[in-house]
């Protein structure tokens, strides 16, 4: 049933009884031509953009819980494409571009609200390094803009300006980035998946692969039975190694939890998204109203997905830092993601050295908004076994050869990027 | 005035004023505001978040949904407070939230007109048309719909502070079970902390009419806390909410200091953060009523029994004159037969049970109180609760008119923590509710919190959680019983909602979720309990589903023809209860945000007009102004002039010093650095780099041989810690077979440099016995010496390219030394400068610093891959190795010089001259720029494509975030004395 | 969490700064360098993981934790840790 205001309006006269189910309950079948095993955005965008894109409609996704219930369920869900190195800029601005047409594409109302990211910077380094950044978007046909402090304070009076550790000296400012409602990217991507074909499988947990003699997986073995696939695409972030580990594969990931925060809802304040990074802190508003927040990782390797107390403090302070209006907002609740912390910050949509097998990994604390171009990526890559144009440098065997993409230049330290 | 002449905690002796919306009202001390609210026959409290439907007093307790106002006004203005938990004080002010333009007309409330397309989901299927709109119309109005309170948008005035506390038991909660827990343990001797969230302890005691070994209940609450206040091994923490369960036995509290008070005394904080860290944990949070699901039971004048109870009990204050009580628990007659002996008429009791009637249901009788068994409330009427409909046995609807409704479904224990570190809760069908299974370290749930909802059983089961704490801690001290008090009866039914009502039933009351959301969301596969929370909102409000979770679970599980226990649970994640956001930053606010570190020349550096600047947290002397100067650029030109031709001091101090002493110390730092150290003379210092383990450059400084076995390494200010790290990791896990030690003496010594040519006779008067003639003391010569009979190291070194020395003593003379320099200094003109000159030298000595050893490059990228050891293993080598990291065509260093005057800007990419600016086209950045004095014009050092290759060729600027694109020439970095004569000087 | 410094004792995990995984272990030439570099076997479950006491004793520990609870089993100097 296509969504529109007519249709809401003619249901609201009959009850609301005729609304279907916003994806088929579907059940698994003995074999697809793709598997992507993770019902997460990247998945089942993959899903999607592999129907749409490619024609390939005999496509499952598999998800052991519930669809959206990792990371894209559990992000701040900003959306930006403000990256600065070879290989990251175009790829996130590709995904930008899919946000901005999304809802349309979808049918579904995904609430992209390009309300603005703005980097602070507080010190001359830091705004050259943001120089550096904005000039390499701007030559990528991304919006840049480099603020000065008159300029920021116009944006956000509300921020510390005048009693700062840190002063503001200024911010790095992309219009077009901003939030997007996170489980409705989920949803949408599910529904108009579905819509072509796609079984979206829940409650179905990988257990193994079937693999040939000569070690190629021809399928997946679940909680739900086997299914065969020409081609498995893997797509859990957070727990990428597990899965990758049950095809005998080592991947240069660590699981890391990471913290986000949400104040009780509040009449609008903070119009964007504004990133306080010397303070490890960064916050926009929700429609509803809350505060949305976070920082740092914890920073030691987990799967639980929570975490302690002192980040908890260490965002907070950043908060009041930057923020001291929000003093007396209450935090009303956390949660932590389990997400892939790669060895150079930056993601794999590769073949896996095994046939069969194809990786999206790595995410970091980044995932959310990649998810369209991700899947658009992941797509082309299973459909075509090549890679989409934007994300050819996320190659698996980077590593190896030295052309790592690590945007924060801390090295093969997953926990400080 | 609903206020009974007797009875209640409150002191009639004390009455305090309040307002609520600018209307002045009275309460007494001992009040909340919602009682005080009550007391004035104060209905309409608030509206909700999606209908703006008008909403009274819920609860008697932090579970509030409803009644949340804004506390106090100005910059102290606490939007979304609950009502239910504000201590009266004198002079209170409350403001009702989210209306427009009052609270009674609210032009919002026009949304209730639209409800029926305003589902659950609604804004997911439309609001699409033209894309446009979203930000520019559609999404500005329903964020200026949304949201609760308002901020004040000023800085929070407050202060808070935080404490640590360690025990070896905490019990969470001091109702009956708590404070018979805690006084168990505390009289065998364990230390116990106790923290309550009410700042009257007994929980339950206080709310409801119970008699202990045969006197009135409160006695026993006073008697008991009266106990543990005196006991010395007890910490008794009342107003403070245990919020969050974390590992490590780690509990998160908030205590409110001052919040009851109407100012804040001077130097008191508002609220004091707890971390506590308990050895055991007993979690006596009791029990929360659940609200019934019937149409209308979001009105005012509909309010959970317990809260009516509550409200008459401790309060004294009357909710309403004729109430209907709408049960389907035995504590629902209770909180009959409480409201009865207050006074309330009561037109009705009806229990939708037939097969149990507790024995209140035959003295209710008895006094001529209307039972309706098998039958349910379907409609509440009026805008206030005026009449309610009742669906009797017979199926027939009567109507009863009331102006309070009281409801009771049933009690969830608080269990919220327990699930805090992941552990699931398990359905009981005993409880009808969700329980304990497993619990984080150390925890035990006992009391109502874990089922035993009579107090009888709740205070056995307290002795028992503290009996069996003392044995897991190895106590076998005998334990007395527990009290004599009364065994009510206490069964409940299971989740129970009404089907034959007519107008919106409400399941989350804040968020505006109705029983048809709930459906409608399964009938859209929304059946995961998560995806019906994100997809209705349930249990999202700033209650987080404390009233409402469970209803919506029922909901669900009749939707989908499941168990509740099928539908599946919910974990809490921490805080149970909101915490301000201040309260968790403490006192780092402000410019105590982070600590900051001084040099021990800060003070000096003051007194001669410095400007400083931050570096990590030291803060350093960015310049001297002196007086009539232009700005910083003069200021700086002229130290650096000044430097050059006569002789500068610039505090080093901050760099990290790592002493690295014993036999195999050249050993280990071969390894650490990519050029050699074993082979370094006693009496020298070399420059050296070190690599990551992955062929980046890590850090790089200079080291110095003071003795056989004893190194002196100089790190970065910014990597000083990373790098003392690092150097322990290498000598602990790497190479644990090395007989080497490594001490960080950053703090220890001060160091400055004394840079120019007539550094040499300064310093020969500071050091009158030394020969610093190149002869003794050439380039690259360290040394110890006394100085003042102080110890002092000093080598010759040079950042700025000049002659030039760095001598440190100790840091406690580091003042005097600098006072020294400047005395001895005073006859050669020499000048202090800062880090602003420091940058510019090198800058012109092209020497890297952080803007290019930034972690994305290599020796080679830097112009020093020659001093990659072919000799030696060392960390790094291996990967430095990789085809990507030795292409000849990776960016290296290169010096920029603008053609003209143009200013040069770090962050500036190069194109080739005459391509357009496109991504293809970018061949490198530049990384550091400054004001050359010596060259008289702007120069910078860059990161190029090809690098040295292209030494005079033309390129073309591009910065487009800050100016247009000029042309510069590509030359060699080192712009001043290339052949390095001056340093050896 | 609390971490139990075989040299301090239990001591606040905000006294220290994490590293990961013990088990990868410095290979003496170029073969392995890249697996002990970048691969890790990212266990869910008990791992040995190396913490610096940086504002403590400043020892190397290596810490079994399980990754799935963050429940803590063991703590020994590195240095002495048998690999």
């Amino acid at each position: 049933m296509r969504f529109s205001i007519f249709g809401l309006v003619a249901n609201a006269f009959s009850g609301h009884g005729r609304w279907q189910r916003t994806w088929r309950d579907a059940v698994p079948r003995d074999a697809y031509d793709v598997v992507i095993v993770g019902g997460g955005g990247h998945g089942l965008a993959t899903a999607y953009y592999l129907a749409k894109v490619h024609g390939i409609t005999n496509v499952a996704v598999i998800e052991k819980s519930w669809i959206g219930g990792g990371n894209a369920g559990r992000n701040t869900t900003i959306i930006r494409s403000n990256y600065g190195l070879e290989g990251n800029t175009a790829f996130y601005e590709r995904s930008m571009k899919l946000w901005e047409g999304l809802e349309q594409d979808l049918n579904y109302n995904a609430m992209v609200s390009q309300r603005g990211v703005l980097n602070l910077y507080h010190s001359d380094g830091q705004r050259d390094a943001f120089a550096r950044r904005g000039n390499a978007m701007r030559l990528h046909g991304v919006d840049a803009e480099l603020l000065d402090t008159a300029h920021v304070r116009n944006m956000a009076p509300y921020l510390n300006f005048d009693n700062a550790r840190f002063p503001v000296m200024g911010g790095l400012l992309q219009r077009r980035g901003g939030t997007a409602r996170h489980d409705a990217v989920v949803w949408g991507y599910a529904r108009a998946a579905s819509d072509l074909g796609v079984d979206i499988i829940q409650n179905c947990e990988l257990t193994g692969f079937m693999r040939t003699a000569d070690g190629t997986v021809v399928g997946v073995e679940t909680t739900r039975g086997s299914i065969r696939a020409k081609k498995v695409g893997v797509a859990v972030a957070g727990n990428s190694s597990r899965v990758a580990a049950m095809a005998g594969l080592r991947l240069p990931i660590e699981s890391h939890v990471l913290q986000a925060f949400v104040s009780e809802a509040l009449k609008p304040i903070i119009p964007g998204v504004i990133t306080f990074g010397a303070g490890h802190f960064y916050i926009s508003q929700s429609d509803k109203g809350g505060l949305v927040f976070g920082g740092d990782i914890d920073g030691y390797n987990s799967y639980a997905s929570r975490g302690n107390l002192p980040t908890v403090e260490d965002v907070c302070e950043g908060g009041m830092a930057i923020m001291p209006m929000i003093g007396r907002a209450r935090l009303l609740r956390s949660w932590g993601g389990i997400v892939d912390m790669s060895m150079d910050g930056s993601p794999i949509i590769d073949r896996s050295p095994i046939e069969g097998l194809y990786l999206n990994a790595g995410w970091c604390y980044g995932g959310f908004k990649a998810t369209p171009a991700s899947g658009l990526a992941f797509a082309h890559l299973l459909a075509t076994d090549r890679p989409e144009e934007t994300a050819v440098a996320y190659r698996l065997d980077r590593f190896a050869t030295g052309r790592i993409i690590d945007e924060k230049g801390q090295g093969a330290q997953p926990n400080l990027h | 005035m609903s206020r009974l002449s007797f009875g209640g905690l409150i002191d009639r002796a004390q009455p305090l004023n309040f307002t609520f919306d600018g209307m002045k009202h009275a309460g007494f001390a001992g009040d909340t505001l919602a009682s005080a609210l009550i007391a004035n026959g104060v209905k309409l409290v608030g509206r909700s978040f999606k209908y703006h439907r008008p909403r009274g007093i819920l609860t008697a307790g932090s579970e509030e949904p409803n009644a949340l106002v804004t506390l106090r006004s100005g910059a102290r203005a606490e939007p979304n407070t609950r009502a239910t938990t504000v201590q009266l004080f004198e002079g209170l002010e409350a403001k009702s939230q989210n209306r427009w333009p009052t609270l009674s007309v609210d032009v919002m409330a026009l949304n209730q007109v639209f409800a029926p397309i305003l589902v659950a989901g609604f804004y997911y299927k439309t609001f699409m048309w033209p894309a446009k709109y979203w930000e520019k119309l559609y999404e500005p109005i329903i964020r200026r719909a949304a949201g609760l309170g308002q901020l004040s948008m000023e800085p929070d005035p407050d202060s808070y502070e935080r404490a640590h506390g360690f025990c070896d038991l905490l019990v969470i909660g001091a109702g009956p079970s708590g404070l018979i827990a805690a006084v168990t343990a505390a009289r065998a001797g364990l230390r116990v902390i106790i923290a309550d969230g009410d700042w009257v302890l007994g929980g339950r005691l206080c709310s409801e009419r119970h008699v202990i070994n045969e006197a009135a209940a409160g006695k026993w609450v006073d008697d008991t806390v009266a106990e543990l206040r005196a006991t010395p091994n007890v910490t008794l923490l009342s107003r403070t909410q245990i919020f969050g369960a974390y590992d490590g036995c780690e509990y998160g509290a908030l205590e409110q200091v001052s919040d009851h008070l109407g100012n804040i005394p001077p130097g008191k904080s508002r609220q004091r953060f707890w971390k506590i860290i308990a050895g055991r944990t007993i979690l006596a949070t009791g029990a929360i009523e659940r609200p019934l699901v019937f149409g209308g039971n979001d009105k005012p004048g509909v309010m959970t029994a317990s809260a009516a109870a509550t409200y008459v009990n401790r309060f004294a204050a009357v909710p309403g004159r004729r109430a209907v009580v709408f049960t389907t628990t035995d504590s629902g007659w209770s909180a009959a037969e409480d409201l009865m002996s207050a006074g309330v008429q009561l037109a009705a009791v009806v229990d939708p049970r037939t097969d149990s009637q507790p024995p209140a249901a035959a003295r209710l009788r008895q006094a001529g109180i209307e039972i309706l068994s098998g039958a349910a409330l379907t409609d509440v009427h009026g805008r206030t609760v005026r009449s309610v409909d009742v669906l009797l046995k017979d199926g027939s609807r009567r109507r009863i008119s009331a102006d309070l409704v009281l409801m009771s479904g049933g009690w969830n224990p608080s269990i919220g923590l327990g699930s805090n570190l992941g552990d699931r809760p398990v359905w009981s069908d005993l409880v009808h509710s969700f329980v304990l299974n497993t619990a984080p370290p150390g925890m035990k749930a006992t009391g109502a919190a874990a089922g035993h909802f009579s107090l009888s059983g709740s205070l056995a089961d307290g002795v028992r959680a503290a009996e069996e704490t003392l044995r897991e801690l190895g106590r076998t001290s005998a334990v007395a019983p527990a009290p004599l008090a009364g065994d009510e009866p206490s069964a409940s039914s299971p989740p129970w909602y009404s089907r034959g009502h007519r107008s919106k039933a409400f399941v989350d009351f804040q968020n505006d979720v109705t029983d048809a959301d709930v459906s409608l969301a399964a009938r859209e596969g929304f059946v995961s309990i998560e995806h019906l929370k994100r997809y209705t909102t349930l249990g999202m409000a700033t209650d987080q589903g404390k009233t409402s979770q469970l209803n919506g679970h029922a909901v669900l599980a009749a939707a989908t023809g499941k168990s509740i226990a099928e539908a599946g649970t919910i974990m809490s994640r921490p805080p149970y209860l909101p915490v301000a956001i201040g309260a968790l930053a403490g006192h780092h606010q402000n410019t105590a945000f982070r600590p900051e570190r001084r040099t021990a020349s800060h003070e000096w550096a003051r007194e001669r007009g410095a400007t400083f600047v931050d570096a990590g947290l030291w803060k350093r002397a960015q310049w001297f102004a002196h007086p009539g100067e232009r700005d910083w650029l003069q200021t700086v030109s002229r130290e650096v002039s000044m430097t050059r031709s006569g002789v500068g001091i610039c505090d080093v101090s901050t760099l990290g010093k790592i002493d690295v002493h014993g036999p195999d110390a050249g050993i280990l730092l071969d390894r650490l650095y990519i050029n050699m150290f074993s082979t370094l003379p006693v009496g020298r210092a070399r420059y050296g780099v070190m690599l990551r383990e992955d062929g980046f450059v890590m850090d790089d400084g200079t080291t110095a041989r003071l003795g056989e076995d004893r190194f002196y390494v100089t790190t970065t200010t910014l990597n000083a810690a990373k790098i003392m790290q690092h150097i322990d990791y290498a000598r602990q896990v790497l190479w644990p077979e090395l007989d080497v030690q490594a001490t960080s003496v950053t703090e220890q010594w001060s160091t400055y440099s004394v840079a120019g040519p007539l550094s040499r006779p300064l310093l020969q008067m500071l050091l009158p016995d030394l020969d610093l003639s190149n002869d003794s003391f050439a380039f690259m010569a360290a040394i110890e010496l006394r100085w003042r009979n102080l110890p002092a190291r000093l080598s010759r070194l040079s950042f700025s390219g000049e002659l030039a020395y760095e001598i440190s003593v100790p840091a406690s003379h580091g003042e005097m030394l600098v006072r020294a320099l400047f005395t001895a200094g005073d006859a050669f003109h020499a000048v202090p400068y800062g880090t602003e000159a420091l940058g510019v030298m090198r800058i012109e000595k092209g020497h890297p610093a952080g803007n290019e050893i930034n972690g994305q490059t290599t020796a080679a990228d830097l112009a020093m891959g020659r001093m990659m050891s072919k000799k030696k293993d060392y960390i790094g080598r291996a990967m430095a190795e990789r085809p990507a990291l030795s292409d000849t065509n990776r960016p290296s260093l290169v010096g920029v010089r603008p053609l003209g005057g143009a200013r040069l800007r770090a962050g500036a990419h190069l194109l080739p001259q005459g391509r357009d600016p496109l991504a293809a086209n970018d061949q490198g950045y530049i990384t550091s720029a400054a004001y050359s004095p010596s060259r008289g014009q702007w120069i910078g050092l860059a990161l190029l494509q090809g690098g040295a290759a292209r030494h005079g060729e033309l390129v073309t600027v591009h910065d487009p975030v800050r100016g247009p694109d000029f042309a510069a020439e590509i030359c060699d970095p080192v712009f001043v004395d290339p052949e390095g004569v001056r340093v050896r000087g | 969490m609390r971490l139990p410094c075989p040299y301090c004792g239990q001591r606040d995990s905000r006294e220290f700064v994490y590293r990961g995984d013990a088990a990868p272990t410095r290979p003496s030439s170029e073969e392995g360098m890249y697996d002990y570099v970048y691969l890790r076997d990212n266990v869910p479950g008990p791992m040995r993981e190396h913490w610096y006491h940086a504002q403590g004793c400043r020892n190397w520990i290596t810490v079994t934790r399980d990754t799935r609870t963050h429940r803590i089993s063991a703590a020994v100097l590195a240095r002495e840790d048998s690999r």
